[in-house]
């Protein structure tokens, strides 16, 4: 017997008293009731909470935000379907326009480059207010998971028709099989007598861009 | 009638790292010497209940999630072999490869299989219960492979060749000063200058493991959960050290328990609430990635999936203690239980320590493997660790349960009963009529006689020494309450009830139910 047999039929013997499947009750909220404005302020103190920096500019006022947040960066990666006019302001600074890289499916760039790298720009998918989580799931504007992990800074600009209340409707809007990033905050950790450090492996500086 | 099923009819016990290799009280005794681990667990489990309790008032659905979640896990045990097939025709369809393993030698083995097919002699590793349960980095040492736990508190637990003590934080019967110095002996290049601040310390762990992430070809890691309808799997962590795993190298090898799946996408909803305020008392954690078979163009391109046994199925034969199958490692029975916050996790002995690890350990092996069957009698049954559990899962009752499978599995054994026997035997004379309780009750005096004059008894002879060990007992009173009862309503005239049927209950006015 094959152990894949052997299992299901070990699992088979085990249910011999045949369990029934109870009804699976669902009363938990399936939904917020906050406004916009509501949803907005929720997640920047979440955000916040967490370390995060977060600015809500309006959406003409995003090119702005962002080329002053690269300020100081040699060098930053933008995923090939980010909005071209967002970066609009990013040309002048420092380096004239070449510190600009671009990660395309087609021109993906090496781990190594990308930890040459000092900042990632990248959209998001949708966010959760109550949790203060933005989810990425590798659309077009957001790229694949490398790009938004390995360099030291990520950019994040979060529309705010994407912000949902709570978790379940977060996850009603995106498909679970493409690749999925849940991020709350810059990366943390507790284990040294519980004291919280921001920033270990993953981005230690996280900001966040609300256009409204 | 006795009918032939054709399958195996003796429960497939589990093995590798989940025995106590002594007894809980031998265990315990020792670790309760240590001083600066009881601090350090004092202010760990105090500090994580408090924030747990915090977020957990924030919701109002708090009761409603967690019957969900118990009900979600309901169905997915007596579902189990339709999810496990459905799981693996989605996750196959994606581009994944699944394996399974009947113990922790077989799945040993499959690991090291799959990472020697790759050509490689090192990977890095996420955090995980199931591959620390079956031994793998010790197993993949053997075979000349270099297994790198790359979570902070494993990589602490790891350079110090230790164990871990608690599975949500493993290093946590280490101070800051304990940890440099490990940092300081054993990561080559440390810096001497090293201060105990923990950000210096989380620092020099990032220098450390930075180049090992970034040239990594295999990574090993577990799953919080897998998605039967989707075939995803799940990761939840903090540092980030799980995104590099799962998104750097060329291979990703998981090992999951048969138990962790979950029938629906939607579920999820339900346990990414639960999980996180129950674990470690944040809203959310850091990071979560959720990984479907292989994605062209992004992250690992060789996937692999380990499902393991390893004593789930004998687990799920036990109608009673089935649901701690339920578990979803959070750690919240650790941090509220009066027990485990004085021993440590060590005294477990197994990879599950805790009020979950006391009755998991000895489901997944039986109760006779070794000493495990000290464990289901390591608490005091006050019930906190169901309270806190986020998917209900009755541990007090189980523990109980396990008691009497453990009394049960040694009757019949032995010829000469012991003092155990004997005692119950009596017990169960005396208390099974208020006549002869009355005639034991005239041995009070005795009792007296025994405390002498500060009225203390502060040793018992034979197995009820242990009581006494770290607690006198006070002199008995005179006479019974029984007795005074009697005396009592006798004179009166104008006795209630007799001793026997007890005084019966009139509910005052301030006790009747009111409407709310």
């Amino acid at each position: 017997m094959t152990a894949r047999e052997d299992i299901l039929s070990r699992i088979r013997a085990a249910l011999q008293d045949s369990p029934q499947a109870p009804q699976i009750p669902r009363d938990y909220r399936a939904a917020s009731e906050l406004d916009t404005d509501a949803l907005i302020e929720l997640l920047v103190d979440r955000l916040v909470d967490y370390k995060a920096q977060v600015a809500v500019v309006p959406e003409t006022e995003v090119p702005a935000r962002i080329a002053s947040l690269l300020d100081g960066a040699n060098s930053f990666v933008v995923p090939e379907g980010f909005d071209a006019g967002w970066l609009a302001g990013t040309d002048e600074g420092g380096g004239g326009g070449s510190r600009r890289r671009v990660d395309s499916p087609a021109a993906p760039l090496s781990v190594a480059e990308l930890d040459g790298i000092d900042a990632v720009v990248t959209g998001s998918a949708v966010a959760v207010a109550e949790t203060g989580t933005i989810i990425l799931d590798g659309r077009a504007n957001q790229g694949r998971r490398a790009i938004s992990l390995v360099p030291d800074h990520h950019i994040c600009v979060v529309k705010a028709a994407d912000i949902t209340g709570i978790l379940p409707e977060a996850l009603g809007r995106i498909d679970g099989t493409r690749p999925i990033t849940m991020i709350s905050g810059p990366s943390a950790t507790s284990d040294i007598e519980l004291e919280r450090v921001e920033g270990v492996h993953g981005p230690r500086r996280l900001d966040v861009i609300i256009a409204r | 009638m006795t009918t032939f099923l054709g399958m195996p009819s003796l429960p497939a016990f589990g093995s590798g790292n989940l025995f106590a290799g002594e007894s809980f009280p031998t265990a315990a005794h020792r670790e309760l010497g240590n001083a600066q681990l009881r601090a350090n667990l004092g202010h760990a489990t105090h500090t994580i209940r408090d924030k747990r309790q915090a977020v957990v008032s924030e919701l109002p659905d708090w009761e409603q999630l967690r019957d969900a979640g118990s009900a979600i896990k309901q169905a997915v045990m007596s579902r189990l072999p339709e999810l496990l097939e459905e799981f693996e025709t989605n996750f196959t369809a994606r581009g994944g490869v699944i394996h399974w393993a009947r113990d922790a030698g077989e799945a040993n083995e499959i690991v090291a299989g799959l990472v020697r097919d790759t050509g490689e002699t090192e990977v890095v590793k996420i955090k995980s219960m199931a591959t620390q349960e079956i031994g793998l980095n010790e197993y993949l040492e053997e075979q000349g492979i270099g297994a790198f736990e790359t979570d902070l508190a494993e990589l602490i637990v790891q350079l110090d060749h230790d164990k871990p003590s608690h599975i949500l934080v493993p290093a946590i019967h280490k101070n800051r000063t304990e940890i440099r110095d490990i940092f300081l002996r054993e990561m080559p290049g440390a810096d001497p200058a090293l201060t105990d601040d923990p950000s210096v310390l989380a620092m020099a762990a990032r220098e450390h493991l930075r180049r090992k992430f970034l040239t990594a070809k295999v990574a090993v890691s577990g799953a919080n959960f897998a998605l039967a309808d989707s075939g995803t799997l799940a990761v939840v962590e903090s540092e980030g050290n799980g995104r590099m795993c799962l998104t750097l190298p060329e291979t990703l090898i998981t090992v999951m328990g048969i138990e962790k799946l979950l029938p629906t996408w939607q579920d999820l909803e339900v346990f990414m609430q639960l999980l996180p305020r129950s674990s470690t008392g944040e809203r959310m954690n850091p990071y979560t990635s959720l990984w479907t078979g292989v994605t062209e163009g992004d992250g690992p391109q060789n996937v692999h999936l380990v499902l393991l046994d390893n004593g789930r199925s004998a687990a799920l034969a036990d109608e009673m203690g089935r649901s701690a199958l339920h578990c979803i490692r959070c750690s919240a029975c650790m941090n509220v239980c009066p027990v485990y916050e004085r021993t440590g996790g060590h005294a477990y002995g197994s990879t599950y320590p805790g009020p979950i690890g006391a009755i998991l350990s000895p489901l997944l092996t039986g109760i006779q493997a070794e000493e495990n069957n000290s464990l289901p009698y390591a608490s005091s049954l006050c019930g906190a660790c169901y309270d806190a559990c986020p998917v209900k899962i009755n541990i007090p009752d189980i523990l109980v349960h396990l008691r009497s499978v453990d009394v049960d599995s040694k009757r019949g054994k032995k010829k000469v009963p012991s003092q155990m026997d004997v005692g119950m035997k009596a017990a169960s004379w005396a208390l099974s009529s208020g006549k002869r309780l009355g005639l034991v009750e005239k041995g009070l005096p005795l009792g007296r006689l025994a405390a002498g004059p500060d009225r203390k008894i502060t040793k018992l002879p034979g197995i009820a020494a242990g009581w006494t060990q770290s607690r006198d007992i006070p002199a008995p009173p005179a006479q019974s309450f029984r007795d005074w009862w009697a005396k009592e309503h006798r004179n009166a005239g104008d006795a209630p009830g007799t001793p026997e049927a007890g005084p019966s209950r009139t509910p005052s006015p301030d006790t009747k139910e009111t409407p709310q």
